[in-house]
């Protein structure tokens, strides 16, 4: 399998709290794999992980080949990443928050302008992009961090908890982006609670449960209506061992 | 991890030496050496005072080294040295600062004066102290020991500046035994021979009672720390990896 | 839109990234002017309060202008510091920018430089406001080089350790704490040295402690570049 993220046997502890425990997963290019799990079961450190932010405690992590932590430098570059804080600063406006990491990916001087009104165009900010994001409502900002996260056209994209706080409509809106930035051929892991809709978007769900993949499948496998009572079967069992 | 027992008669072989040199060296401060011809008996507390200030300097150095080891090994052992050699040193340190304050009284006619090296005796003591509270306010342990050896670092500085402060003010009134110096301190004595054995053999028994108290200290804390960990792992059923 | 990683993108040279992230703290300071008001402001209250308690004359105000100057920004410094690295914390951009492909010191650089300007232009304004109210000539060449160096010093070991403070419990109170310690080389150093100059001295009074205190910034960039690395690294 042509993987771009490869992880073998990582473990995280927080002191002697284990978060993650021996972790295998493979994520091919162009796949779109949502995780599931209970809180406290590992998601966000492993999205942390992978976008390095913080240092595994053991095991390997490679990205599009290149190893992490050590060679972070080069991965960061193609990554993007939602998590579920906004980052982006709330006393600049969406333009300037934009140009900024514009910027700090070193895009082209004489495209950053265009790209950064293509990506505010695309996620509907465009009309507002002059206002300071403090002045936006939680979907508008969210809408602002996708942009953010896609304007340096990362190969892979990590997505913690994206839908938090949305209401419907951004929350379908967020739905059509990510259809769209995914049939572009990006890779894309998510970390999500609802169900249906990991089935809906991705090709494939994992889930986590105390540090570890207890359920890998593609969704072209389970139907949609089976997948709580797997769920539950799976988190359950881990518990109870 | 627990103790062989060698190691265990090793420390209590170190231990008993260690008092016993004490015991020998407080009978040549009080019998060996005469009242000093200008200061009399008050001068006897000098050895206490310098001997205990070795100890601080080794204790932080020793702490800082073992920082600088930390940041580059990420092993938690260099970590408990680290903070044992802070502990110690603050312990040595207000040793200092009370037997030179006994003595300043008789000599100085006061217990604290505002020149250069007591000041920066003072700020030394509380860098050491903001590093307890440092620790005392991070939550994650990996990232306490982190932000620990970094600011053992940065503390250390005021070790060096207490040492080079006599040099660049000479206005001090503080005696300085060793190196040249302008100054014209109150309190200075001329080093006779038996001054010199007497200060000499308890640079010595402070050495090997700080070596011995910083064994001590870490055994504890290691023990400490491997009852934390034993509780969680009580607590949490079997979460090893 | 491709697939996998291309060709490396070059990482962008460290001296932009630093201007480019000095200029977002200052573009968002012009619009909002919460950080440099909130310190003008504590320096005026600041240098009321000492005029009232110390009740100065003309010599004891000639004599007291050095250390009400630099406990002032000292703790000017810290209350700005601190909020500046709290709200990048708070917000989560501070990962943002860890997220970024660019070299750590870049990214300490730029607080660095975002951090001094407010620190110096603080400093500086607490200058004229002490020769006005103080009536000393405190504006003069010899004078702003010894805050500048100062300020270097002082928000460089700043900057690194509010880093740390801001991830602890109780971070307004330990900021102070770990700080004040660390950096009292340079603000002795600082003291002496204007106290020296406000005074007319010689240059022998204060020569050594300038150098004492440019040797302090050069020995406090250093550790910074060396340190703070482990400390964004998590």
């Amino acid at each position: 399998m042509d993987s771009i993220i490869s992880i073998r046997n990582l473990t995280k502890r927080y002191g002697v709290v284990p978060a993650l425990r021996g972790l295998n997963l493979d994520v091919a290019r162009g796949e779109f794999l949502a995780l599931c799990g209970p809180n406290g079961s590992g998601k966000t450190t492993l999205i942390r992980i992978l976008a390095a932010l913080a240092r595994p405690t053991g095991g390997t992590v490679q990205i599009g080949g290149w190893t992490l932590p050590a060679e972070a430098a080069y991965v960061r570059a193609h990554l993007g990443v939602v998590s579920h804080l906004p980052l982006v600063y709330d006393t600049l406006t969406a333009e300037e928050n934009l140009l900024l990491f514009a910027r700090l990916y070193n895009l082209p001087h004489d495209q950053r302008r265009e790209r950064v009104e293509a990506v505010l165009r695309r996620v509907g900010l465009w009309r507002r992009a002059g206002d300071v994001v403090r002045t936006y409502s939680r979907g508008m900002v969210q809408r602002l961090a996708i942009a953010r996260a896609i304007l340096h056209d990362p190969a892979v994209l990590l997505l913690d908890e994206p839908y938090t706080g949305l209401d419907q409509d951004a929350a379908a809106l967020l739905d059509a982006l990510l259809g769209e930035v995914g049939a572009g051929g990006r890779t894309i892991v998510m970390t999500t609670h609802n169900l249906p809709r990991a089935h809906r978007l991705a090709d494939r769900i994992a889930v986590l449960s105390q540090g570890r993949i207890v359920f890998d499948t593609p969704c072209s496998q389970v139907e949609s209506g089976d997948l709580p009572a797997l769920y539950a079967d799976v988190t359950g069992s881990a518990r109870a061992r | 991890m627990t103790y062989s027992a060698r190691r265990t008669r090793w420390l209590r072989a170190l231990t008993a030496a260690a008092l016993v040199l004490f015991v020998l060296a407080l009978l040549m401060d009080f019998l060996y050496v005469g009242p000093e011809k200008e200061q009399g008996e008050a001068q006897r507390i000098f050895y206490v005072h310098l001997g205990s200030f070795l100890g601080a300097f080794i204790s932080f150095g020793v702490s800082v080294l073992t920082g600088v080891m930390y940041l580059l090994r990420r092993d938690a052992r260099w970590d408990v040295l680290s903070l044992s050699g802070v502990e110690m040193g603050l312990g040595f340190s207000g040793i200092t600062i009370l037997t030179g304050m006994a003595w300043a009284k008789p000599i100085w006619q006061t217990w604290w004066t505002w020149e250069p090296r007591l000041t920066s005796v003072a700020i030394m003591w509380l860098a050491y102290a903001a590093y307890m509270m440092l620790r005392a306010g991070i939550e994650d342990p990996e990232q306490r020991q982190r932000f620990a050896a970094v600011y053992s670092v940065l503390a250390f500085g005021s070790v060096v500046f207490t040492i080079i402060i006599v040099r660049v003010r000479p206005d001090t009134i503080h005696p300085v035994i060793a190196g040249p110096t302008q100054a014209d301190p109150t309190g200075s004595f001329e080093v006779t021979g038996r001054i010199r054995d007497t200060l000499l053999f308890n640079l010595f028994v402070f050495a090997v009672i700080t070596v011995a108290l910083l064994w001590h200290r870490v055994r504890l804390e290691n023990l400490a720390r491997l009852v934390e960990q034993r509780k969680l792992q009580a607590l949490t059923g079997h979460w090893g990896d | 839109m491709s697939a996998g990683p291309r060709k490396l993108r070059p990482l962008m040279p460290t001296w932009r990234a630093v201007l480019a992230i000095a200029w977002k703290d200052v573009r968002a300071e012009l619009r909002g002017r919460e950080l440099v008001s909130a310190m003008l402001l504590f320096t005026l209250i600041t240098v009321l309060v000492f005029s009232l308690a110390l009740e100065l004359d003309a010599n004891a105000r000639r004599d007291a202008a050095a250390g009400v100057l630099w406990v002032t920004v000292a703790f000017a410094g810290i209350l700005g510091l601190g909020r500046s690295l709290s709200a990048e914390y708070d917000r989560g951009s501070l990962d943002a920018l860890l997220l970024a492909p660019i070299a750590r010191s870049a990214l300490f650089f730029g607080k660095l430089v975002g951090n001094l300007l407010f620190v110096l232009i603080t400093a500086l304004l607490l200058l004229v406001l002490l020769s006005v109210l103080f009536n000393l000539a405190l504006v003069q060449p010899l004078l702003v080089l010894v805050v500048l160096l100062g300020c270097i010093g002082f928000t460089t070991s700043g900057t690194l350790i509010a880093s740390m403070s801001v991830h602890a419990r109780a971070r307004e109170a330990l900021l102070p704490v770990l700080l004040l310690p660390v950096a009292l080389p340079v603000l002795i150093a600082a003291v002496r040295a204007s106290g020296a100059i406000i005074n007319d001295l010689p240059s022998d009074d204060w020569l050594p402690w300038l150098e004492l205190l440019a040797a302090a910034d050069v020995l406090f960039l250093a550790a910074a570049v060396a340190l703070f690395d482990y400390v964004v690294e998590e």
